[in-house]
């Protein structure tokens, strides 16, 4: 298609990024009254986040709920339109995008969500939900190749061709996010945020899918966001890891580098609470549960946001924000107290 | 020193539209005191049915025991008037489930739901049940007890209100807690601080615990033994380490491998047990787990291969095959 030839260009040999944020902040006001809404106060979801994610690479993003990765995800997408910042996409800048680019700019972004019984229409047959985005794009116009496509699809997700003519509910919960993985695929995407996309499902399947996820990457040269809180399948999938809590990336570097030798002691507490399937290693292993719970997004601490719960926390981390530091060579870390 | 809890045969059916679902399919075990008994498997394997059938906690209909015997303390639960099970459950046998915000009581405060528990089982006046209600919120490591006792379940958080659960289980000192998924809905550290404060408390008071749970590290750090289940049976039972060291059932050794694991290197790949978990309407008599096994045999299609001993580590596996499975896994850690 000639239009795919316009949409995309041929990769660069360069290092420039496909995808880069810059001073993301994402605040949901909370209004009150019923007629005369008034402001009184903001939820800040995210709040002035760096990042970038390379060509072909996969970033993981993780941390607890509420820190803001899905909102982050969300904003890359379009889904929110931040308060400040960029967010610029192979040079295009998402945050300010028209409709009209931002329809032609969702050829090129697709999302897989976490649940894959809410995100797919029950009324539709799996050939109608996959078929959509085709016509909704211009991909296929004829009908008779968009059915080929559709099974083509289904085939290269791991479903029987015949799965096009079942409903949903016909439809076990991973043969769902296949259908789902489908839909995203359906429009030759080139960058995929990944919500949560193998929370929902039982540890057999989900091994299926992390398999699948990972063919597709190499089979389609996909560049992936993938937003999890199950570290373990994040370090097995990604090659760069952002830590986030309460609305800001508090560790970033790659997945070696965070799991092996964490700095940030949220970092360090949240991978010390992940217990091991190995009884042996638990019985041996002592540590101390990070005190405290996750303060709220609408008044959140000043200073360092994590200086309530942190072991390290000094009287400076009250009052100074820590920035991202590079600490070794690729290995961001935003606190003052670890070199 | 007899089990503290013994279940004998137990079935749990429910009458569906598409047929009848065998959720629980003979399952027997048994609970010594003061003992932390995992119950894993994926979802509709009968993990939760099972301990809400010790309960009598099935609607009926759609499903029904329909046979076997949960003897708890020496006597048969199943033959225990509605009366005398109301007594049971909250008194001799406290309760968590998943869900904090569902199972509390949005409209009670805290205390009131802590005191109530502790008036229905115990009687007594209400100033002793208040300062019993206080005492527990501290017992859980609640701050400020004396303002939380005032406060809905709303105002609390998450973590607090499985905290206040467990204060609950515990306000009639029961010898059995039975916990489902406790803490499936918490964050990664808030679930540290509740699972070490469930087992720095069953400890302290020798209280038994029935935790289930799909989470395989959440096992790995607090059970003693493990009951683990697939299409309503308990597939491989015994000691922690043993079935993690040395698995003697297929499902549980491609269970464990098809896991990503943070204490090991970075697999290439990962693997699946491939195909889905069966229709527990179209059961026929042979092993359940057949389809999916790269062990099968024409005998896993004839009948049920009985729970039996495998191993040297005292575990019980239900697999014809399980004594020639166990060097093939390769799990010398």
């Amino acid at each position: 298609m000639s239009l795919a030839a316009e949409a995309r260009p041929v990769a660069r040999a360069d290092t420039k990024p496909l995808l880069e944020v810059r001073g993301l902040k994402m605040h949901f006001p909370i209004t009150e009254g019923i007629i005369a809404r008034r402001k009184i106060g903001d939820v800040k979801a995210v709040d002035g986040v760096n990042l970038t994610i390379g060509r072909g690479e996969t970033l993981g993003l993780v941390g607890e709920s509420g820190c803001g990765k899905t909102t982050m995800g969300r904003c890359i997408l379009r889904l929110e339109t931040p308060t400040e910042g960029a967010i610029l996409y192979d040079g295009i800048d998402i945050a300010t995008l028209d409709r009209r680019s931002l329809v032609a700019l969702r050829r090129r972004i697709q999302v897989i969500f976490q649940d894959p019984y809410s995100s797919l229409n029950p009324r539709q047959k799996v050939g109608a939900i996959l078929a959509e985005p085709m016509k909704v794009h211009g991909i296929e116009p004829d009908a008779k190749r968009r059915e080929a496509k559709v099974r083509e699809l289904l085939r290269t997700c791991g479903l029987n061709p015949n799965f096009a003519d079942r409903y949903p509910h016909e439809m076990s919960g991973g043969q769902r996010q296949r259908v789902g993985i489908a839909r995203a695929l359906a429009v030759d995407p080139e960058f995929i945020v990944c919500d949560e996309a193998v929370s929902a499902l039982d540890v057999s399947i989900q091994a299926q899918i992390i398999n699948l996820l990972e063919d597709l990457r190499e089979k389609f040269n996909l560049t992936y966001l993938f937003i999890a809180h199950d570290l373990s399948v994040v370090r097995h999938l990604c090659q760069r890891v952002a830590v986030m809590y309460l609305g800001h990336v508090v560790e970033l570097a790659s997945c070696d580098e965070v799991f092996d030798n964490p700095l940030h002691p949220y970092t360090r507490a949240l991978l010390a609470a992940v217990p091991v399937p190995d009884p042996t290693v638990e019985a041996d292993r002592s540590f101390q549960p990070l005190p405290g719970e996750v303060p709220s997004p609408i008044n959140p601490p000043a200073g360092c946001v994590f200086h309530p719960r942190c072991p390290l926390a000094v009287e400076s981390c009250r009052q100074v924000i820590p920035e991202l530091r590079e600490l070794r060579p690729g290995h961001w870390v935003a606190c003052s107290q670890v070199t | 020193m007899p089990p503290l809890l013994e279940v004998r045969n137990l079935r749990t059916e429910f009458r569906t539209g598409a047929g009848v679902v065998r959720a629980v399919n003979d399952v027997s075990y048994s609970v010594d005191p003061g003992e932390t008994v995992a119950v894993v498997g994926e979802s509709g394997s009968g993990k939760s049915v099972g301990a809400l059938s010790i309960l009598r906690l099935i609607p009926n209909p759609p499903g029904k025991v329909v046979g076997g015997e949960v003897i708890f303390a020496g006597r048969d639960l199943m033959k225990f008037s509605d009366a005398e099970m109301r007594h049971v459950r909250g008194g001799e046998i406290g309760m968590v489930f998943q869900e904090p915000m569902t199972s509390l009581n949005p409209v009670l405060s805290i205390g009131r739901q802590i005191t109530e528990m502790i008036e229905q089982h115990r009687g007594g006046d209400r100033a002793a049940a208040d300062k019993r209600a206080l005492e527990l919120l501290g017992l859980v490591g609640i701050a400020d007890p004396q303002r939380r006792l005032k406060q809905y379940p709303h105002q609390l958080s998450g973590g607090m209100r499985q905290r206040v659960m467990i204060a609950i289980a515990l306000a009639c000192e029961p010898k059995l807690i039975i916990a489902d998924e406790p803490t499936t809905a918490l964050d990664v550290t808030i679930q540290a601080q509740i699972l070490e404060l469930m087992q720095r408390l069953t400890q302290q008071l020798g209280v038994a615990l029935i935790v289930i749970t799909h989470n395989l590290g959440i096992v790995a750090r607090y059970a003693h033994r493990v009951n683990v289940m697939y299409a309503g049976r308990i597939v491989e039972s015994g000691p922690a380490a043993a079935i993690y060291h040395t698995p003697h059932h297929p499902y549980t050794m491609a269970l464990l491998k098809s896991v990503p694991r943070l204490d090991r290197p970075r697999q290439a790949r990962l693997d699946p047990i491939e195909g889905q978990p069966p229709d527990l309407t179209r059961l026929d008599r042979g092993c359940p787990f057949r389809p999916r096994c790269r062990f099968a045999v024409e005998a896993c299609a004839v009948s049920m291969p009985p729970l039996a001993p495998a191993g040297a580590s005292g575990q019980l596996a239900a697999c014809f095959r399980s004594s020639e499975l166990s060097l093939e896994a390769g799990y010398a850690a």
